[in-house]
């Protein structure tokens, strides 16, 4: 017998105001940001799809983070060997001046000491910045662009580099694609991360040039190896001095070169040029921002397949229509029908940050030490600033094994509770999570029903998800305590949902 | 077999681990259905069979910090040794000597010998049951031990990519029916790079206690974890089908659970022999328990640190001295179990640092970061004795000792001679395997 399968919608057409209820809006809090309260869904709701998206995605016009004091952070922390101590050090290992060499050693490792200091300092600073902003998808597209131009402190130790790739990712959030490529072959932390402050024009390292192309920008099979030759010589002389982008004419081939199809004497930006100007730019960027904000996209023969290819080709188009600006076409994605179909929703693995931040978002759990969450991040396969390699984070399903399922749990249980997620009692924190603002849209009958309260509960923390028999479990544990709305029922209810496989989704 | 054997199969070794679920149906556990497949198949060969006690087993040690190679393996009859470190050198009359009997008759030990507090390796060797692989490295050392730790981690130069071990499960393992969630199992509070493969993950966890759902308080604690139980089994199943989302993280979640049952039963137990206090032999202790419980594992990781002895190391006495002394009767004891549980045949252990120290102590009588140092391999299926020259102290790569066997060639003879692997598959194809293992 042929089975029903729902038709899935492949349009970018607004859906109907009408079809944007609370659901949808907590669906669009989650992806366009990091979740949000029961009010705050339900305020989006009733601003319809329109306004709601407008608030979201036009986040200029909202309050702004505080910026970041001249002197948060250390800028000069790394210093490079000066003419003369690099000299001194030579001469040193010449003679087998071993006390010299000690203390330049010293030195260097006082200095590492110092910058692994600060970049947990960053990290803090960032982790904080995500809960508190009031534009979470400026935050949100920050992350979404530190995934894709991976870079990681442990390569190239230097916290301030780090901070400032991190600025400027926030600076472009939803700016132009193409602006983005040019100050990232500009950006000391990328320079250093692949190496093109050692590419010379007598031997030029190609490093930086694939993975502009492969991984930043056009995809395997979009170009051949004779452009990553060309593109690493139009990179040479690409380097920094201190904190900035600095260029080196006499590194630097001037040469006439011919990368993916375009000729000239091309520089760095004529090599980026070349690649805006492909049309395989533009899918490629479009798969990677549907992968991020809607769905995997499911292989060949599994359902959805057609319906997701056919939305990146329309964000594809849409990309190269706005010359790369990237405002229209998320406005357009998260106003789209495909946006909210049924088959997209709770389709996502929660990255960690996702999962951390929504928490601290949605639940108002307080974040208690960020620290203790930085390093159950950590645990969880995210650690800020330390993607595992320039490919990213793979996520999905690979965020999810069974020591990390735990760990997602107990972070949870945590900020709930103050337990460490490691479990230590004398540790626990004693600052009280209050459930109470989360029951704010529902009546006082309501909350003292188990089956109500326990429905609104699973509607709000885990969208559509849940089933009746988990309904009913969770009705039968709000009546273990005194009344169902007792806070100490409320946070155990509260700590279970969490605990739960679905919760991982959004 | 049909699914619904496997998951009655299933549902009973829920029930019998004191879980009360409702319904296992779609969510059953891969391992967990195949292993009932296996034992339902009169044909199957039994060393197929997924934790029998026949399956060879790899432990590895990992010394964090950078262990001092050469106050661990003593070459005493060479001045250069004394002149270099006049401050912590071990006394010659007290360095451990290396019987030949150990040494299967094999050359290599005259003239050095062991730290003086190592004498539970002492006795290892007595029975034939230690490899010593002298000089140990890798092409141009780097000394961070971030670096060095990867580049041992993942067998390439660069330090970057999946870990060896991770290479190991990802061909041998991986999207198999009958591999277990727990095919790896770290103790540490994070999963080694030596581990994760690209589609591999080790469970990890620094003690069993935290490898669970901390869960509420005290009273609340068991219905909490009840209504937990309930409201995973209750999960979504059919619609979405077997592969959603959902699906995945609800069998993900049982995965969990059971293997957190079964590891913190089988920690839960008395060791055989007597264990001393130090954080490596808890570690020893609790995979000797985890074996000898029949967990399906093959290899189990374990991490002692400290070894990073920049200042005041000590010499026979003192810091590093103490470490060799947790390491050594640690080891000992560990392998006492393994042989009174009768599972030491199936045990391999090998230990490693990132780098060993410079030839030459500091003005802190402490040494700093190096590069070539020994490896430890224990068990009664090795090759005994010591392996490969001791490197000099006068012929020095900046200072430094320079290596005479490549670390990747031990990892290819574990993998080829005792894993049963064809190393290419992990490694390329570009290191020799080293015999260190018998037959």
């Amino acid at each position: 017998m042929a089975q029903d399968t729902p038709s899935i919608s492949s349009s970018l057409r607004p859906i109907d105001a009408d079809r944007f209820g609370l659901d949808e809006a907590r669906h669009l809090l989650w992806r366009a940001g990091f979740g949000g309260t029961p009010q705050q869904v339900k305020a989006l709701a009733a601003w319809g799809p329109e306004k709601a998206v407008e608030a979201l995605v036009d986040f200029d016009k909202s309050a702004s983070y505080p910026a970041p004091r001249p002197d948060e952070f250390d800028a000069t922390l790394v210093t490079e060997l000066s003419d003369e101590e690099r000299l001194a050090v030579r001469r040193a290992a010449q003679s087998q001046d071993e006390d010299t060499l000690a203390r330049f050693r010293q030195r260097r490792m006082e200095q590492e000491r110092r910058d692994r200091a600060q970049i947990v300092e960053v990290q803090k600073w960032w982790l904080r910045r995500l809960i508190e902003s009031p534009r979470p998808l400026q935050e949100k597209m920050t992350l979404f662009w530190h995934g894709h131009f991976a870079t990681s402190y442990r390569t190239i130790e230097n916290s301030y580099h780090m901070f400032l790739q991190n600025q400027s990712f926030r600076a472009h959030a939803l700016g132009n694609f193409g602006e983005l490529l040019f100050a990232i072959i500009r950006d000391p932390a990328m320079i250093a991360y692949l190496d093109n402050n050692d590419s010379r024009r007598q031997a030029p390292n190609e490093n930086l040039a694939r993975e502009l192309m492969e991984l930043f920008s056009l995809g395997e099979g979009n170009y051949g190896e004779k452009d990553i030759k060309e593109g690493a010589r139009a990179l040479t002389g690409y380097s920094f001095r201190g904190n900035q982008f600095a260029f080196f004419p006499d590194r630097h081939d001037d040469g006439p070169k011919v990368i993916l199809g375009q000729s000239g004497n091309l520089d760095g930006d004529g090599f980026v040029r070349a690649i805006l100007a492909q049309k395989a730019c533009s899918e490629f960027l479009a798969a990677k921002l549907y992968q991020f904000f809607v769905a995997p996209i499911p292989a060949r023969a599994e359902p959805g397949h057609r319906e997701a290819v056919t939305v990146v080709t329309q964000m594809g188009s849409a990309l190269r229509a706005s010359r790369y600006e990237l405002r229209p076409v998320l406005r357009r994605l998260f106003l789209s029908e495909h946006f909210y179909d049924p088959a997209v929703r709770l389709a996502r693995i929660k990255s960690p940050a996702e999962l951390v931040v929504g928490a601290a978002r949605s639940l108002l759990a307080p974040t208690r030490e960020l620290s203790v969450l930085l390093d159950a991040m950590d645990l969880m396969g995210q650690s800020l600033f330390f993607p595992p390699s320039v490919k990213g984070w793979d996520g999905g399903r690979r965020w999810i094994n069974t020591s990390t399922l735990f760990v997602r749990q107990n972070t949870l249980n945590y900020m709930l509770t103050g337990r460490t997620p490691q479990g230590f009692e004398p540790l626990a924190d004693s600052r009280v999570f209050d459930p109470a603002p989360l029951l704010a849209p529902l009546s006082p009958d309501d909350r003292k029903d188990p089956a109500r309260l326990a429905g609104f509960l699973m509607r709000e923390l885990l969208g559509a998800a849940a089933t009746e028999d988990q309904r009913a479990a969770l009705a039968h544990f709000l009546t273990s305590g005194p009344s169902p709305d007792h806070p100490d029922t409320l946070r155990g209810a509260i700590a279970l949902i969490t605990a739960l496989p679905q919760y991982q989704l959004c | 077999m049909d699914l619904h054997n496997a998951s009655a199969f299933t549902r009973r070794a829920f029930m019998h681990r004191g879980l009360t679920l409702a319904s296992a149906a779609v969510t059953v556990p891969a391992f967990l259905q195949s292993s009932a497949r296996a034992l339902m198949r009169p044909d199957a060969p039994l060393t197929s069979v997924p934790g029998v006690p026949d399956e060879r087993i790899l432990v590895v040690v990992q010394l964090a910090g950078g262990n001092d190679g050469l106050n661990t393996v003593v070459p005493f009859a060479d001045r250069a040794y004394y002149n270099a470190r006049p401050g912590i050198a071990i006394p010659e009359r007290e360095v451990l000597r290396l019987s030949a009997k150990g040494s299967g008759g094999a050359g290599g030990a005259e003239g050095i010998g062991l730290h003086p507090r190592l004498t539970g390796l002492k006795e290892l060797h007595d029975q034939g049951l230690l490899a010593v692989v002298q000089g140990v490295g890798y092409p141009n050392p780097n000394r961070s031990h971030f670096k060095s730790m990867d580049i041992w981690h993942t067998a390439e130069t660069s330090g970057t990519g999946e870990g060896w071990l991770g290479r190991y499960f990802d061909n041998t393992c991986a999207g198999q029916p009958d591999c277990p969630s727990h095919a790896g199992v770290a103790i540490g509070r994070a999963a080694p790079l030596a581990m994760q493969g690209a589609k591999t993950m080790p469970v990890s966890f620094e003690t069993p206690d935290l490898f669970r759902w901390t869960g509420l308080d005290g009273a609340e604690r068991d219905p909490a974890q009840k209504t937990l139980d309930a409201l995973v089994q209750g999960g979504p199943a059919s619609p979405d089908g077997p592969d959603s989302q959902a699906a995945f993280l609800t069998r993900t979640a049982l995965d969990a659970r059971i293997a957190s049952d079964r590891i913190r039963a089988a920690v839960a137990s008395r060791p055989l022999v007597s264990y001393p206090n130090n954080p490596l032999a808890r570690q020893l202790a609790m995979v000797a328990a985890m074996i000898r419980a029949g967990l399906e594992t093959r290899v189990y990781y374990t991490t002692l640190g400290g070894f990073d002895t920049h200042a005041g190391q000590g010499g026979a006495n003192g810091p590093h001295a103490n470490l060799m002394q947790q390491l050594g009767a640690a080891l000992l004891a560990f392998q006492q179990d393994l042989k009174a549980q009768g599972n030491d045949g199936r045990v391999l252990t090998m230990s490693f640092s990132e780098f060993g120290r410079r030839v030459g102590q500091n003005a802190s009588n402490g040494t700093d970061h190096g590069a070539a140092a020994p490896m430890f391999l224990i068990g009664p299926m090795i090759t005994p004795g010591v392996r490969g020259d001791h490197p000099s102290l006068t012929d020095l790569d900046q200072g430094d000792l320079k290596f005479g066997v490549d670390f990747r060639s031990v990892y290819a003879g574990i993998l080829t001679d005792w894993l049963k692997t064809d190393p290419v598959k992990v490694l390329g194809g570009r290191f020799r395997p080293a015999k260190v293992v018998r037959g």
